[in-house]
């Protein structure tokens, strides 16, 4: 089941396999035969058991480790090559703040690095804690903050030099469900506002990944592979009365039970 | 205006007074307060020592071996009145105060510390920089630097001194050599352990920038190690004016804390309080040193929840001094 888009291949994974070998020679195999086309302008949300290999797989895209073999490429090139050309930000599921920075420091960070002028430097800084509503906080530490304002810290960071691919890595997993509820939202709204924007997105709650994505990735363990793919065509925008909708249920239940052969 | 329960108005309030002291307690007065009557507990514990030494002549005996517990004379353990009478007595007929001449001589000493600790800070830095780029630096050059501070300082100072005499002409050029040779060391382990001790996700969120090595070390790696090398540097600045005082010794430079102790020492027996007395004050240059780098880590540590005590009191004595003086942060 793919999903039939007009719009132009982001990321192609062709029989992509990761090994990884542990320092006493194990071979653990952490994904086998991955193929996955993503789409300019999708939310595709990755799920599945712990140690399905939803890491690795992002790892692989985001070319933080290095594939055994297979193809990927990002907008044409390889992935090295558009790390290399910034073409992604990458949200952690730990925040991954400075300790010794303010947080407008922390949303700089990847624009110092990247050699922007220090004016456009606190523009776009500010512009990002704006959109992720922490304007009043530009001066604090990170411990000062909550979990999920460390979090949409480390949001407005990824976005601030206006990447067009967002990896997602659990990223509200350590979250209570009020604050991630809102952050959901908060974060359909940034890529709503940016109809090029492709996001993928690792989780284990169900209901967050069919609230949030176009489609559902489910994969499945030992080794890792993709078991499924579920569209989710839920209108858009979708907020509280997506909630209460029959076909959100229906999607959920789907998911669930495909999670439910998936750790047989 | 909220109804006080039946059950509280047994119970007299607190009087302003207690509210007002328990405060001043969890305050920076609290601190003070402790620390004072440590100190006063320290006092009367040296003073009750010599007054019961002087009433018996404590022996134990273990075969052969007898040992006299009487150690509280005043030749060992002179009177705090006679140490403080020293100090404010000249030690030279028509001199000045002993205090004051200390006082001098401890600037002395803590100017050449204070030169030897930034160029062993300077070297310390360099070299973990160096082997945190290089682990094959790193394991070659390791063990020469764990090798260098097995040699006893005290061996090694007479021959820097006349090295520096023959090289420079100045024996006093060779001093803070000494020091640096003794302070570099803790620099070097705690900032190569502070470059390493990153998280990886905090790496890999560079790697994700495409960040250079070079600026995955100042961005990241030197700013962790920043409390690292404050944790040492606290270690090494009293250890400096130790080691000045260990270089002073083969120099026979007068103008120092060592050339005070030696002398002292010669004539201890004459006047032991002397002796106490620069041991006094030579106490209080490593400690002012030491308060210095605290006070310096608690204002460029500003990122940290305040975390141990020392920390805590800095924070809130500082605090305290801005309500009176307005000054500092805030
Ligand atoms: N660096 C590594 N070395 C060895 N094995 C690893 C490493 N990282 C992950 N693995 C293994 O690969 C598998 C997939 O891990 P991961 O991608 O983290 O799963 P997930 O994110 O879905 O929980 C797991 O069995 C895990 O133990
Ligand atoms: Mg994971």
């Amino acid at each position: 089941m793919t999903a039939v888009q007009d719009t132009k291949v982001i990321i192609s994974i062709k029989n992509l396999n990761k090994e990884y070998v542990s320092s006493d020679g194990k071979v653990v195999r952490a994904l086998q035969n991955i193929n996955l086309d993503i789409h300019e302008g999708e939310f595709v949300s990755l799920i599945g058991p712990s140690g399905c290999g939803k890491s690795t797989l992002l790892r692989l895209i985001a070319d933080l480790i290095p594939p055994t073999n297979g193809q990927l490429t990002i907008n044409g090139h390889s992935a090295h090559e558009a790390r290399e050309n910034r073409e992604y930000g990458f949200v952690f599921q730990s925040a991954t703040l400075y300790d010794w920075r303010t947080v407008l420091k922390n949303v700089q960070l990847p624009l110092e690095v990247m050699r922007y002028s220090r004016k456009e430097r606190d523009k776009r800084a500010h512009e990002m804690l704006k959109l992720v509503e922490l304007s009043d906080f530009a001066d604090h530490y990170p411990w000062q903050l909550s979990g999920g304002m460390q979090q949409r810290v480390s949001i407005a960071r990824a976005l601030a030099f206006e990447p067009n691919l967002l990896l997602m890595d659990e990223p509200f997993g350590a979250l209570d469900e009020m604050t991630r509820e809102r952050l959901n939202n908060e974060l359909l709204e940034i890529w709503g506002k940016i109809p090029s924007m492709t996001v993928i997105f690792v989780t284990h709650n169900i209901s967050e990944a069919v609230y949030l994505s176009s489609r559902v990735v489910v994969m499945s363990p030992r080794p890792g592979r993709i078991s499924q793919v579920v569209n989710i065509d839920l209108p858009r925008p979708r907020g509280p009365e997506t909630l209460d909708s029959d076909q959100y249920f229906h999607l959920i239940s789907q998911v669930r039970h495909l999670l439910r052969e998936v750790h047989d | 205006m909220s109804t006080v329960p039946d059950s509280q108005l047994s119970t007299p309030a607190p009087s302003k007074f207690r509210l007002a002291f328990q405060e001043f307690l969890d305050g920076s007065g609290g601190t003070v307060l402790y620390f004072v009557v440590i100190v006063l507990c320290l006092m009367g514990g040296w003073e009750g020592a010599k007054w019961l030494g002087q009433e018996t002549d404590y022996r134990l005996e273990l075969g052969s071996v007898k040992i006299s517990l009487n150690i509280t004379r005043d030749l060992n353990m002179p009177h705090l009145k006679d140490i403080a009478e020293a100090l404010s007595k000249p030690s030279q007929r028509q001199g000045p105060p002993l205090i004051e001449i200390l006082v001098e001589k401890a600037s002395y000493t803590l100017r050449l510390a204070i030169i030897g600790f930034t160029i062993g800070t300077i070297i310390g830095l360099a070299l973990a920089i160096l082997f945190a780029h290089s682990r094959l630096l790193e394991r070659g050059l390791m063990p020469y630097v764990v090798a260098s501070q097995t040699v006893p300082i005290l061996a090694l100072a007479p021959m820097v001194i006349i090295w520096s005499e023959n090289l420079f002409g100045s024996r006093e050029i060779g001093m803070p050599m000494i020091t640096a040779y003794l302070a570099f060391f803790p620099v070097t382990i705690y900032t190569l352990r502070g470059l390493s001790d990153v998280p990886p996700t905090a790496l890999e969120l560079m790697k994700s920038y495409a960040a250079t090595r070079r600026e995955i070390l100042w961005k990241l790696r030197f700013p962790n190690a920043v409390p690292y090398i404050f944790t040492a540097l606290k270690i090494t600045a009293p250890a400096s004016v130790v080691g000045t005082i260990i270089a002073e010794l083969p120099t026979g430079i007068q103008d120092g804390l060592g050339g005070a102790i030696i002398n002292f020492a010669q004539y201890y027996v004459s006047g032991p309080s002397r002796l106490w007395a620069t041991n006094f004050v030579t106490a209080m240059a490593g400690i002012l040193f030491f308060v210095t780098v605290a006070v310096t880590e608690w204002l460029v540590v500003r990122w940290k929840r305040p975390s141990n005590r020392l920390d805590r009191w800095i924070d809130t004595f500082l605090k305290n001094l801005g309500r009176v003086v307005p000054l500092l942060r805030d």
